[in-house]
């Protein structure tokens, strides 16, 4: 128990010097000296509670991502059937309850459909499902309905894109190192540190940026549509708010129309007539040839610009526009056009994302909890140390200098593996303190049990170590299973606190048992003592 | 040097002799601990129940105007607020409802938050906003499960622990005195109505870990007693173990108290619940260690024998051969 080879000796010093090294530079930082950039600095990371900021927690709904796949179907089984020169011939498409139906009306085509719509399924999942099922039903009826595979594939493929466009968005802002995390199925945690007013950041991740130009029926009539009646293969989209029209609604034609995501650049700039703030849009190759063909075929009638499935303007269109480039006007003001650019720029969201949690800390309220916290640990420290001291004499100095040491390597700890310091985990800190102690108060008072009874002072050094150790290590552990749970369970804040209490744990059984250890039986072995105080 | 010795050797008190009483005393104290969450309630923060929470300290006030407060963001229109001190008495957390709908249109929170900020700092100069939380209803109600379930798993996975490095008996006897101190915990919730948020969940699972240190310590050495003298009566040998253990309950604890203290005076106010608790914790855990942990053994029959496998005849006649030579 007391021996303690050259080689071991080696390794527990340069594991305790590299702890303490390692937390070096954060200590410099927290008094304010600068650290030169030109060393390494691992630093522990101060959480949004400590350094303020914001937190948003975003949440997408997946059945919206369901109908979004429905359309998309609808439109492609509508494009092959177009395609087939009329062979294949459907009527009743019809979406109804998250399935897409529709009858074909030769029934010797009916094979002929079923291979123009296989092409349009895919793999999905790891066991071999499709995305689709294919069923026909009297002979005739098709019905497709989306496996939950492939919604699920669906769903994951959307909140990736949704935190690339999240990340494109913040970037645009200029924001310092923000912090964007997928959490769960549906969600994603925005983290941006130093950020005092949100709103700029929630609206521009509010804006879906779907923009979509779609043309006009001009064959409904007003009295129809004001009562809600819109000819086949139309639907009714509302004004925008602050349009000249809003609170009225527009129909426009459902398929036919061109998608935003084919866009290459977007600026906020001014319409040259009216000098009204507008933003200006580039098509790459394939949207400028098909706004081309578009407003070529439909010159003089008006059409539709939809953002978010609702209608910012729907200008004449006076002549062809084929030079892949436009302007969409929409009562803006110089902002709302500029946070539009930016949204288009960094592409449509594949889903609306609604906040649902959201946190901001002030920066006055994190600096005074970290030097209050550090006040208490101080006092804490130093108390704590005076009496192990007074109680345990020369088995007290090596428990103190343990101690200080410890705290140095949580610090150092936290540093390496790059853990966040938040509230809380200020608490946790202080708290190891109290129980690192612990370990040498059993330790200590197990050589004083095991003098007493009279055994000499290396075997009752020996023993101490050992019986104490049982309980050390039980106690400990059971401290770890609580902090694990907290770490998986708990959210930002608390997981922080948790992961200082691992580390409180790990570095104190090293520093309050190895390291104590390893000083007395040098002593020991030096002095030669035949009788302790203890 | 003269060195302290907070407790003298060697002393022997009859610590089991009151267990009936003190058991009893336990149990009603977690019985009025429970009537009183479950009449009393807890002062849920935004956290378990949705809504939003504005963080304020009035700067060059001694005190903040609590009442006129009120009747200020009351008369904006959004309901009545939840608002109480915390830490020091001029900090204040402002609590309000979520309005209807916001859980569709989050715009609608954003509005109030600016709404009750604007008025606030109109009408206090001095006022500085600390922090906002806004929580939807959906995602409270998942913290909360999460948090209960968190509590649940660490009680029981800790309990297996100790059933696998004990017996079956000290298992329970902790899962026990868990339960024991986190009731009286929370009934400080109820009585005092501190906010409680998921902070103060990390607390009790750290009190969890924390009281269980006791536990361990003396069930240990009952454990290595039960070995050496076979044929003491229990309630001795447990008096013994708490005896000889005594010196170490006092020594931390006294260091706990002393950490303890210091972080409560002098450390950040925002976790001044988070802080209570844990010290509350920590003490009632000590003493449920000695007076709800160990007597649980005796009424659960925990003898020699749960260590000490039984002797055949043949093995007690050669072993009482050895010992008579």
């Amino acid at each position: 128990m007391l021996d303690f080879p050259r080689w071991k000796v080696i390794w527990l010093w340069s594991l305790t010097i590299i702890g303490i090294l390692a937390a070096i530079p954060s200590l410099t930082t927290a008094a304010g000296f600068a650290w030169p950039s030109q060393l390494p600095e691992p630093r522990v990371n101060l959480g949004l509670d400590l350094a303020g900021g914001s937190h948003i927690l975003l949440e997408a709904d997946p059945s919206q991502v369901t109908s979004q796949r429905l359309e998309g179907m609808e439109e492609s089984v509508r494009g092959k059937v177009a395609s087939s020169d009329g062979k294949v011939r459907v009527s009743d498409i019809a979406q109804t309850n998250g399935t897409l139906t529709f009858v074909v009306q030769d029934p010797t085509q009916v094979d002929a459909m079923r291979e123009m719509v296989l092409p349009l399924t895919s793999g999905a999942g790891l066991t071999g499902q499709r995305d689709w099922k294919i069923e026909v039903v009297d002979g005739t009826r098709f019905i497709l309905t989306p496996t939950p595979e492939g919604i699920a594939q669906a769903v994951t493929q959307a909140m990736d894109t949704a935190v690339e466009v999240v990340r494109k968005r913040i970037d645009a802002l200029g924001t310092r190192e923000p912090t964007i995390i997928r959490q769960g199925d549906n969600r994603i945690v925005v983290q941006v540190p130093g950020l005092q007013d949100p709103a700029a950041l929630k609206s521009l991740l509010g804006q879906t940026a779907k923009l979509e130009f779609k043309l006009v029926d001009t064959t409904a009539l007003p009295s129809d549509i004001a009562k809600g009646i819109v000819p086949p293969g139309s639907e009714l989209v509302p004004f925008a708010p602050g349009s000249p029209q809003a609170g009225t609604r527009l129909a426009v034609k459902r398929l036919g129309g061109i998608r935003g995501d084919t866009l290459t650049n977007a600026q906020q700039s001014n319409n040259q007539q009216t000098n009204e703030p507008v933003v200006s849009i580039t098509f790459n190759n394939e949207g400028g040839a098909k706004f081309a063909k578009l407003t070529t075929a439909n010159v003089n009638k008006p059409f539709a610009i939809i953002l978010d499935g609702k209608v910012l303007s729907a200008p004449n269109i006076n002549e062809p526009i084929i030079g892949g480039t436009a302007q969409i006007s929409g009562s803006f003001t110089a902002q709302s056009a500029n946070q539009l650019a930016i949204s288009l720029r960094s592409g449509a969201l594949p889903v609306d994302l609604k906040v649902v949690e959201e946190r901001t800390v002030g920066p006055d309220l994190g600096a005074d909890s970290i030097r209050k916290g550090m006040i208490a640990m101080l006092v804490g420290t130093v108390a704590v140390m005076a009496f192990i001291f007074f109680t345990y004499g020369r088995f007290g100095v090596y428990a103190d200098i343990a101690l200080v040491i410890n705290v140095l390597m949580i610090l150092g700890v936290m540093a390496i593996v790059n853990t966040t310091l938040t509230l809380p985990g200020i608490a946790g800190f202080v708290l190891t303190i109290g129980a690192a102690v612990d370990a040498n108060v059993l330790i200590n008072e197990r050589i004083r049990e095991e003098r007493k009874r009279g055994r000499r002072v290396v075997q009752a050094v020996e023993m101490g170590y050992k019986e104490a150790s049982r309980a050390i290590y039980d106690a400990n552990i059971t401290n770890i299973i609580a902090a694990v749970l907290m770490f998986l369970f708990g959210s930002g804040p608390v997981k922080g606190f948790a992961v200082v209490l691992v580390i409180g744990i790990m570095t104190s059984v090293f520093t309050a048992m190895t390291m104590t250890r390893l000083w007395v039986s040098q002593w020991l072995r030096k002095a030669r003592p035949s009788t302790i105080e203890i | 040097m003269k060195l302290v010795k907070l407790v003298p050797d060697d002393t022997n008190i009859h610590f089991l002799k009151w267990r009936i009483p003190f058991f009893i005393v336990s149990g009603l104290l977690v019985l009025a601990s429970w009537a009183l969450v479950l009449t009393e309630g807890l002062n849920f923060g935004v956290d378990f129940v949705g809504g939003q929470m504005i963080r304020a300290t009035f700067e060059r006030s001694a005190t903040a105007p609590v009442g006129g407060l009120r009747s200020e963001v009351t008369a904006l229109g959004y309901g009545e607020p939840i608002i109480q001190t915390y830490g020091k008495p001029n900090q204040v957390s402002i609590r309000m409802k979520l309005p209807k709908g916001a859980d569709h249109d989050p715009a609608l929170a954003d509005t109030m938050t600016r709404t009750i900020t604007a008025d606030l700092k109109a009408k206090h100069a001095d006022v500085r906003i600390d922090g906002v939380d806004s929580v939807s209803g959906k995602v409270s109600k998942e913290l909360g499960w999460t948090a209960f379930k968190a509590l649940g798993f660490a009680a029981i996975a800790i309990s297996i622990y100790i059933w696998v490095r004990f017996e079956w008996q000290f298992g329970v006897g902790a899962l026990v005195s868990l339960v024991h101190d986190v009731s009286l915990t929370l009934g400080m919730f109820a009585v005092t109505q501190i906010e409680f948020d998921l902070n103060i969940v990390a607390a009790l699972l750290t009190l969890i870990g924390y009281s269980l240190n006791d536990t361990i310590v003396v069930y240990d050495r009952i454990r290595e007693n039960l070995k050496k003298y076979r044929r003491m009566p229990m309630p001795e040998l447990l008096d013994l173990s708490v005896n000889e253990t005594l010196a170490r309950t006092v020594m931390t604890s006294l260091m706990m108290l002393i950490t303890l203290t210091a972080l409560l005076l002098l450390g950040p106010q925002v976790i001044f619940g988070f802080t209570a608790a844990i010290t509350l914790g920590i003490f009632v855990g000590t003493y449920s260690s000695i007076y709800m942990a160990a007597p649980i053994l005796i009424w659960l029959r925990v003898t020699s024998g749960s260590f000490v496998p039984n002797e055949s005849a043949q093995d007690r006649q050669e072993r009482l051969a050895r010992e008579g030579a």
